[in-house]
């Protein structure tokens, strides 16, 4: 088996027991890339070179008997949002093309100091705004199991990088469920953890208040991992939490053991019903019976106010993001357009010129959306009143989790969609990320991992498990008891039913 | 229903400094108001007494110490910049010929 396919945790195991070298393995994973990234298109970016070195130097820390962490020497790509000094960072926008930043985002500088080679950038929605890549300004990703399919969005290139066996490990960022969504819809594990748990400091922001770095991996044990490896306080982040983080490689390992006797879930009444894929809904159904299988208590729990939180999040996101971009202004860094024929064009002028031309449909479309839904007039009806919706989707979750212990989901309403289908529909897009907005309103962690293929395409499918804020280590445990009960029951690894791409050897 | 004319978009985006064409603005005002209607649903949602939530956890203000800590230097400041002269951002003229 080519070491493409093992896990990070493997990967990890075997470099530990010097079965292979960071260089081989790195090396493999580069030339998967340069095998199957054509048709995929998961990178912006591959650093072959710097991804090679870093790899010589985690041998050499090895070979000295110094390893800088269980991860050291596993190779790792990095959402195109996070800054990595030296590195192209574009966020899927022309406005930032060819930008370098000077400086590491913190999670970015905790990966390179632990040792993992990174691999490269990884295509996203523009500035994260989508549902399925198609926003990027440079194309978007392919759907490894179909390649005329999304592979979700906005971090539609970690998650393809992941399934593709491109990388092992890849760092995303979830918003209103960028992270969660693309996991379900190509058959891999996502996690947003509670907000302010992972630093978010050198992540380009698109709504202060939602956004959150997490890990998108094969498996349950590879997000712990990484997740215990990026998460914790950071002093460059006034929003990040300084607490400690609950062991959470601990809790996907008790997990894995299978017994989840005595814990209380919530299927939640209004992510269900019409609209809703039935090969969705037969496969997740099935996970809730293995959940009650491995001693569970299954309860139905009712969140009403979810309904309303699709709408929420289209008011109080393209507010933030609004406020956020004014900052690509043509003046510090990105493109500088004049307008034609106009030498002597204002900066004002310029400004206008240049975000014209920099920004795609989506960023325009949610940047007016914010500025009218800002504006006064409008700001109690729209603004005001989201804040106050939010405010109830708290509570809501708040009562469900006096009741249950994890409340749990299908991650998107549908499998994966055609390309195109539903570009020039924003509403029609929006809705896919129904189930996973509610976690990033309220602040709570939420984990993705594959509950099959649906029986109408054959395509992946996800189960959504939420928890309180800071209990994280919730979505480990029942996230791992399930892979295993589904594992057993699919006799190996979902991917291993994914096609091989470009007649690549597997 | 709330509707979103072609003119607001106009003086949206130019709040906005974005120079939109015209296509861009027949394009976009009609998929604008069929987002505004679909938000709409949340008006009358929550009553009066329902105070507003603008962060998922609650936050103090954090401080730190008020000593000198490491930060870029002015070349790597200026590394991205459209345009450099003596160690500052260059710009356009920020005002008219007869101001």
């Amino acid at each position: 088996m080519s070491i493409t396919r093992r896990t990070a945790a493997e990967i990890a195991d075997a470099l530990a027991a010097g079965e292979t070298t960071s260089v081989e393995v790195t090396q493999a994973h580069l030339d998967r890339i340069a095998a199957v990234d054509g048709p995929v298109h998961a990178f912006l970016h591959v650093d072959a070179e710097g991804a090679l070195e870093q790899a010589a130097a985690s041998d050499a820390r090895r070979a000295a008997g110094a390893p800088a962490s269980a991860l050291d020497g596993v190779p790792i790509a990095v959402k195109d949002v996070l800054a990595t000094r030296g590195l192209p960072t574009t966020c899927g926008s022309r406005i930032l093309e060819g930008w370098i930043p000077p400086y590491d985002a913190t999670v970015v500088r905790t990966i390179r100091e632990a040792g993992l080679p990174i691999l490269g950038k990884t295509n996203m929605d523009e500035f994260a705004m989508g549902s399925s890549t198609e926003h990027s300004a440079y194309g978007p990703t392919h759907n490894p199991w179909d390649l005329d399919r999304i592979p979700g969005g906005s971090g539609g290139g970690s998650a393809a990088a992941v399934a593709a066996f491109e990388a092992p490990l890849a760092l995303g960022t979830d918003t209103g469920g960028s992270i969660r969504q693309p996991g379900a819809v190509t058959g891999t594990v996502g996690v947003k953890p509670t907000y302010g748990g992972v630093s978010r400091y050198g992540l380009v922001a698109l709504a202060n208040s939602l956004d959150q770095v997490g890990p998108v991996t094969r498996t349950v044990l590879d997000s712990a991992l990484l997740h215990e490896l990026i998460g914790g306080h950071d002093p460059l982040d006034s929003t990040s939490i300084d607490q400690p983080l609950p062991s959470l490689v601990d809790a996907a390992r008790r997990g894995a053991a299978g017994d989840l006797a005595g814990l209380r879930v919530g299927v939640i009444t209004e992510l269900s019903g019409d609209g809703w894929q039935p090969g969705v809904m037969t496969r997740f159904q099935e996970s809730v019976d293995l959940l009650v299988k491995a001693g569970a208590e299954v309860v139905e729990v009712s969140c009403p106010t979810f309904v309303h939180a699709l709408a929420t999040y289209y008011l109080i996101l393209p507010a933030e993001a609004s406020s956020n971009l004014a900052k690509f202004d043509a003046m510090r860094y990105g493109l500088r357009v004049w307008p034609e024929g106009r030498p002597d064009a204002s900066a004002e002028e310029v400004m206008r010129a240049t975000r014209d031309a920099g920004f795609g449909d989506e960023v325009k479309r949610r940047i007016i959306l914010g500025t009218y839904a800002l504006s006064s007039g409008y700001y109690d009806a729209y603004y005001g009143q989201a804040q106050k919706v939010r405010t109830l989707i708290a509570r809501d979750f708040a009562a469900a989790f006096d009741q249950v212990d994890v409340l749990v989901s299908p991650t998107a309403p549908t499998t994966a969609f055609k390309l195109g289908e539903k570009l020039d529909d924003p509403i029609s897009m929006y809705l896919n990320d129904l189930a996973t907005i509610p976690a990033n309103l309220a602040g709570v962690p939420g984990i993705s991992i594959p509950s099959g293929l649906a029986d109408e395409d054959g395509l992946p499918a996800g189960f959504q498990i939420l928890a309180p804020a800071l209990a994280d280590d919730r979505l480990y445990r029942v996230g791992a008891a399930l892979e295993a009960a589904l594992t057993e029951q699919w006799g190996g690894p979902l991917l291993d039913k994914a096609p091989a791409l470009n007649g690549a050897s597997a | 229903m709330p509707e979103i004319t072609r003119d607001e978009v106009a003086h949206l985006a130019d709040l906005a400094r974005i120079d939109l064409s015209d296509a861009e603005l027949d394009h976009l005002a009609p998929q604008l108001t069929v987002i505004l209607e679909s938000v709409a649903s949340i008006s009358g949602v929550a009553g009066e007494d329902v105070p507003p939530t603008s962060h998922a956890l609650p936050l103090t203000n954090v401080f730190r110490e008020d000593v000198t800590t490491p930060c870029l230097t002015p070349e790597q400041a200026l590394s991205g910049a459209p345009e450099v002269e003596q160690q500052r951002f260059s710009v356009p003229r920020i005002l008219g010929e007869e101001a």
